[in-house]
Parts: structure tokens; C-alpha cells; sequence
């Protein structure tokens, strides 16, 4: 059993390891676009439309993943379409996380009636088929950064409080607990101090998969042309023209697909592997 | 005890959906851009607007606006679609059999996938054969349905074209249907030029909702079957001679299957939620598809009706799951 224990630390290590790089790659590009994608992510040459990748025939030097129908570099797109994805990501992931941890401690620590009003809210909330929720939202607030930050906060904090409600509640019935309280400590304090840190790894873990789907979310938002400015370049917005041209570019499609396809991955895999990290009982 | 518990579960969804119905109606009030600006021509007059905001009662206040609309709900009148001018309740009963159908399908593969995997895994212990199930898993469980939705699209819809990546039926396919429930309906007649046209269509995106639920089915039906295995009457059952696979199938899946079942519930709701993009992804002519139309139309009557059936479907399921776990679980059974 121990040698069952040891063998999938290190395998979490690599995952971990593997899944950090990108996520750092990304980051970096996402950071130093400006200086690291090799053109304007706006600038159209219609005598450079459609361009296939590096290694195809018909393909210019410079342009290595090719172009878009308006002969836009694919490659600065998707460069410049990171820091999108990554504020969407950070920014609509942790004030989810916030809400939805803060409700779901109180919920899940209390109980009671503050318990059973957020429940109903939750309940009403997973009644929802969430990427019409989104939409509906998105074309609320009006298109834009901001409103799909808040229409994923919005959204997704439930998931955060389902999870630490649960968690919380199994520790609140804990013996560390009751010891706590017979030393005198009050209820909110016990809960911050005692209760809140052995929920953390949940709540990272939780956070880092979040991040993942906010940007699948801003994707579709963008697929949908609800995101931000239709012009600005996005991943789901790539994704949209590249679906429009699947038979006269494939590559427009493909190359976004992949970038989301290894973040999403890497958000939820890094996230496992923080948490069996932290987690006391596995570590 | 059942009886009691059903009762219980009828009232707390009763809530949700009124919950579910104040809230849609909140958030389309404040959303500002007015409806019926986008549906008059460029000379219409004041009382022209006037009198169209008072045909679709935008003339009252909000909370009198909800009143109307919840009364006429419940006697099953959702109003009358903005863009499309037709009764938003006879709109939604013409796209949702699209959407059941493309659900249900998908819930079929997932169960055709991942009950093998699992019994598979559950029976090749501890092998390359069981890590090589849990990475698959792995993979199709981070990945959501758009993205997989893509990826086949561009497998199977350009680099081999198999299957068609857009739409429903072929056009050109002259159809005799009296319901809506092409799939169903095509079978029964035994038309089944049109059930292959139509499975040829519903494939891809049935696929891409159906692998992230395949995954989960797959991960916890395994996890049960291997805790199942351990127990006494399982090990009697290979001590009687019979093959591992025989004791899966006959004595462990029985007492393994409950916990997933109930997922497979909660998982269902997330696979219809999906529908809304992937009929989109696919231009499959459903409720979702429909839906984003509305949003994007402002087509306020429709988008509420719509939302409020999804969310109907949901606490449907749910409920069912909530009633079947009670009677097939022999704890709950008896209590």
C-alpha cells in the first residue's frame, strides 16, 4: 500500500510539471505579445488571404501557422487571443471562487437557515442550462470584458459552493472542531482559522479547473459573437471563422482548437495535482 | 415514507422553478434595449409604439408585467414570440422533440461506451489495460462538449467526411412526419432511408455531449464494480466456478450499478444544458439553437419561455432520479 502511495506522487509531479509549462508558455506569450507575435493581430493584406501553415506549399516565410480569410497572421491572433482567454480566466475564476467559497463555508459550517437559503439559491441557479445563462447575460450587460467576467462569476460560483458546503459540513462535525470550541474559540473564528484551511486545497484545485472552463466559456461567448468586440482577436472568435472556412482553411480552425484544447487540459490537470499536493491526507 | 419524500421533493421544485422564473424575469427587465424598437419599421409613429408596447403588456410595471405573464403560464400560455410572431409555447413544442431526441441519443452512447470501459476495467485490475481506461477518462472528462464538438467536425466532417457536421435532415429528403420526433417517428414508420439520413446528422453532435458523460459513467461504474468485487457473495460466485466476466455481469453489476444511476441523473441535466451550443456548433434546428436566436433577437416572451422549459426538463430528472433511487434502494426501501 505505501508503494501504491509513492507511485502516483511522481506521476502527479510530471503532470504537474507538463501542465505548468504550458500554462507558463501561455502566460508568457499572453504577457510580451507585443514583442513576441511576429505581426499585427489586426492588420489585413487580402493578397496574404488564407495562407496555409510553414510547412505546406503556397506558404510565406513569416507567416508560420498561416493566415485567416482576411490574410490576418493566425499565429499573432492566437498570441494576442491569450491575454484574452487569461484575464477572462483569472479575473472570472477567482471572484467565483470567492462568492462561491464564501457561501458554501457559511452554508456548509452553520447550517441552519443560512444553510437552507443558500441551498435553494444553488438549487434554483443548477436549474439553469448555464451557457444559455451566459448568453442571456452577456447580451444583458451588453458585450465586453467586463460582462463576461461577470456573467461566469455569476454563473459559476455555484460550483465552488456545492463543493466547500459539502466539505465544510464534514468538518464541522470533526473532533478539532469541537476542541475548538470547548478552548473558547466563537463560531466565524473557528470557521476562517480551523475549518477554512483544510477546505483550501478543494478550493485551489476547484479554482484552477474554473479557470479552465471560463476560458471554454469566453470561447463560446466569442463563437456566438457575444464576447468582446467583434474585432478584437479571441480565441472562440478564431474558432467562429475557422468553423465558417473548415473547407477552405482548415488551419484557422485547428490551431485555436489546440490551444484550447491543451489549456483547458492543463488548468484541470494542474489543479489535480496542486490538490493532491497540499492535501495532508494524501501527502 | 416514499410517498412523504416524493411530496417534499414536488414542493422544493415547485420553488425552483418559480425561483428560476423570477429570476429570467429580472434579468431580461433590466437588460436595456427596447424589443419592440427592433421590430417596428423606420416611420413608425408614437402611437404606433404605444400601441404595440401595450399588445405585449411592456406598458406595466414589472412586478404587474410578471403577474400576467406567471398566470398566463400556468394555464400554459407563454405569450407570443417578438421576432417570430407565433405563440412562444406551440414554438418551443415545435423544437424540443429535436432537442430530446439529439439528448437522448447522446445518453444512449454514453452508456454504450462507458459500460464496457468500465466492466472492462473493473475486470483487467491493476493492468495497462485499466491505466490506459482511467487516461482516456481522464482526458475525455476535462474536455467539454464544444471542444469536442470541434475536434469532430474537423475528424469527421472535413479530414473524412462520414457524417454530416450541420443540420438535422438532409433537404432534399422529403419527409412524412406528422410529429416532431423525426427519429422516432422515422422508425416506426420503418422508413429507415430517413432514420439513417437522420442518425447521419445527430451523430457528431451526440458524440461530442455524449464523451464527457461516457468518461463519468465509465470512472464510477468501475470504482463501484471494484468495490462490489471484494465482497463475500462475489467471491462466492468465482469460488461456484463462474468465469470473472460471467460474475461481473451477473452478480456484481446489479449491486454496483445504484450510485451511477443516480449520477448518470444529475449528468443527463448537464448534457441537455450542453445541447445549447452544440446545436448551435452543428446548426441542428433545436430548442438551443433556438434559444441563442432569442437572446440575440431580444425576443423576451421566447427567452423566457425557453429557459423555463430547460429548467422544467431539469428538476423533471431530477425528481425522477430522486424516486427511483428511493425505490430501488433497499435501505430506503424499507425505512
Amino acid at each position: 500500500m505505501v508503494d501504491a502511495r509513492a507511485l502516483p506522487r511522481r506521476r502527479f509531479d510530471a503532470r504537474l510539471m507538463l501542465a505548468g509549462g504550458w500554462l507558463l508558455v501561455v502566460l508568457l506569450a499572453a504577457i510580451f505579445a507585443p514583442l513576441v507575435a511576429p505581426h499585427d493581430p489586426l492588420a489585413q493584406d487580402l493578397m496574404l488571404e488564407r495562407l496555409p501553415p510553414f510547412w505546406l506549399p503556397g506558404s510565406e516565410p513569416g507567416y508560420w501557422l498561416g493566415t485567416d480569410s482576411l490574410g490576418r497572421d493566425l499565429l499573432s491572433r492566437l498570441i494576442f487571443g491569450a491575454r484574452i482567454a487569461l484575464i477572462v480566466a483569472f479575473v472570472a475564476a477567482l471572484a467565483a471562487c470567492i462568492v462561491g467559497s464564501t457561501l458554501g463555508l457559511v452554508a456548509g459550517y452553520f447550517g441552519g437557515w443560512p444553510d437552507r437559503i443558500i441551498s435553494r439559491i444553488v438549487d434554483i441557479w443548477m436549474a439553469f442550462p448555464p451557457v444559455l445563462f451566459a448568453i442571456l447575460l452577456v447580451a444583458v450587460f451588453g458585450t465586453g470584458l467586463m460582462s463576461v467576467i461577470i456573467a461566469i462569476a455569476v454563473i459559476d460560483w455555484t460550483r465552488f459552493c456545492r463543493v466547500i458546503r459539502a466539505e465544510a459540513m464534514s468538518q464541522a462535525r470533526m473532533d478539532y472542531v469541537e476542541n475548538a470550541r470547548i478552548a473558547g474559540f466563537g463560531r466565524l473564528r473557528i470557521m476562517v482559522s480551523e475549518v477554512l484551511p483544510n477546505v483550501l486545497p478543494s478550493i485551489v484545485a476547484l479554482l484552477s479547473l474554473e479557470m479552465g472552463i471560463a476560458v471554454i466559456v469566453e470561447a463560446i461567448l466569442s463563437f456566438v459573437n457575444l464576447s468582446i468586440s467583434s474585432d478584437a482577436p479571441t480565441w472562440g472568435g478564431i474558432i467562429a471563422e475557422g468553423r465558417l472556412s473548415i473547407h477552405q482553411a482548415w488551419w484557422v480552425l485547428v490551431f485555436p482548437l489546440i490551444a484550447l484544447f491543451l489549456t483547458v487540459l492543463s488548468f484541470s490537470q494542474f489543479g489535480e495535482g496542486l490538490k493532491s499536493r497540499f492535501d495532508p491526507v494524501l501527502r | 415514507m416514499i410517498l412523504q419524500r416524493f411530496l417534499i421533493r414536488l414542493i422544493t421544485m415547485a420553488i425552483t422553478l418559480l425561483g428560476v422564473s423570477v429570476v429570467v424575469f429580472v434579468i431580461i427587465r433590466v437588460a436595456p434595449g427596447d424589443p419592440i424598437a427592433m421590430m417596428l419599421p423606420p416611420g413608425a409613429t408614437d402611437a404606433d409604439i404605444a400601441r404595440l408596447r401595450a399588445l405585449y403588456g411592456l406598458d406595466r410595471s414589472i412586478v404587474e408585467q410578471y403577474f400576467i405573464w406567471l398566470s398566463g403560464v400556468v394555464q400554459g400560455n407563454f405569450g407570443t414570440s417578438i421576432s417570430l410572431r407565433q405563440d412562444v409555447m406551440s414554438l418551443v413544442l415545435s423544437r424540443l422533440p429535436a432537442t430530446l431526441e439529439l439528448s437522448i441519443f447522446a445518453l444512449l452512447i454514453a452508456l454504450i461506451i462507458g459500460g464496457p470501459l468500465a466492466i472492462v476495467g473493473a475486470r483487467e485490475q491493476g493492468t495497462a489495460v485499466e491505466a490506459g481506461i482511467d487516461v482516456a477518462n481522464g482526458a475525455a472528462l476535462s474536455i467539454p462538449d464544444f471542444l469536442w464538438g470541434l475536434a469532430l467536425i474537423l475528424l469527421f466532417g472535413v479530414l473524412w467526411p462520414v457524417f454530416h457536421i450541420s443540420g438535422r435532415v438532409s433537404p432534399r429528403m422529403d419527409l412524412p412526419f406528422v410529429t416532431q420526433f423525426y427519429l422516432f417517428e422515422s422508425i416506426f414508420r420503418l422508413r429507415f432511408d430517413l432514420t439513417r439520413d437522420l442518425i447521419g446528422h445527430m451523430f457528431m453532435p451526440a458524440l461530442a455531449l455524449a464523451l464527457p458523460l461516457a468518461a463519468i459513467i465509465s470512472q464510477l461504474l468501475k470504482i463501484s464494480l471494484k468495490e462490489v468485487m471484494t465482497l463475500d457473495y462475489v467471491t462466492l460466485a468465482r469460488v461456484k466456478g463462474f468465469s470473472e466476466t460471467k460474475v461481473i455481469l451477473r452478480e456484481a453489476l446489479k449491486n454496483a450499478a445504484l450510485p451511477t444511476l443516480t449520477l448518470i441523473g444529475v449528468q443527463f441535466t448537464f448534457l441537455i444544458g450542453g445541447t445549447v451550443i452544440i446545436e448551435r456548433l452543428f446548426s441542428y434546428e433545436g430548442l438551443g439553437n433556438m434559444a441563442i436566436d432569442a437572446v440575440i433577437n431580444r425576443d423576451l416572451p421566447l427567452i423566457q419561455g425557453i429557459v423555463l422549459v430547460f429548467a422544467l426538463i431539469f428538476v423533471l430528472i431530477n425528481l425522477a432520479v430522486d424516486m427511483m433511487y428511493a425505490l430501488l434502494n433497499p435501505r430506503l426501501r424499507h425505512g
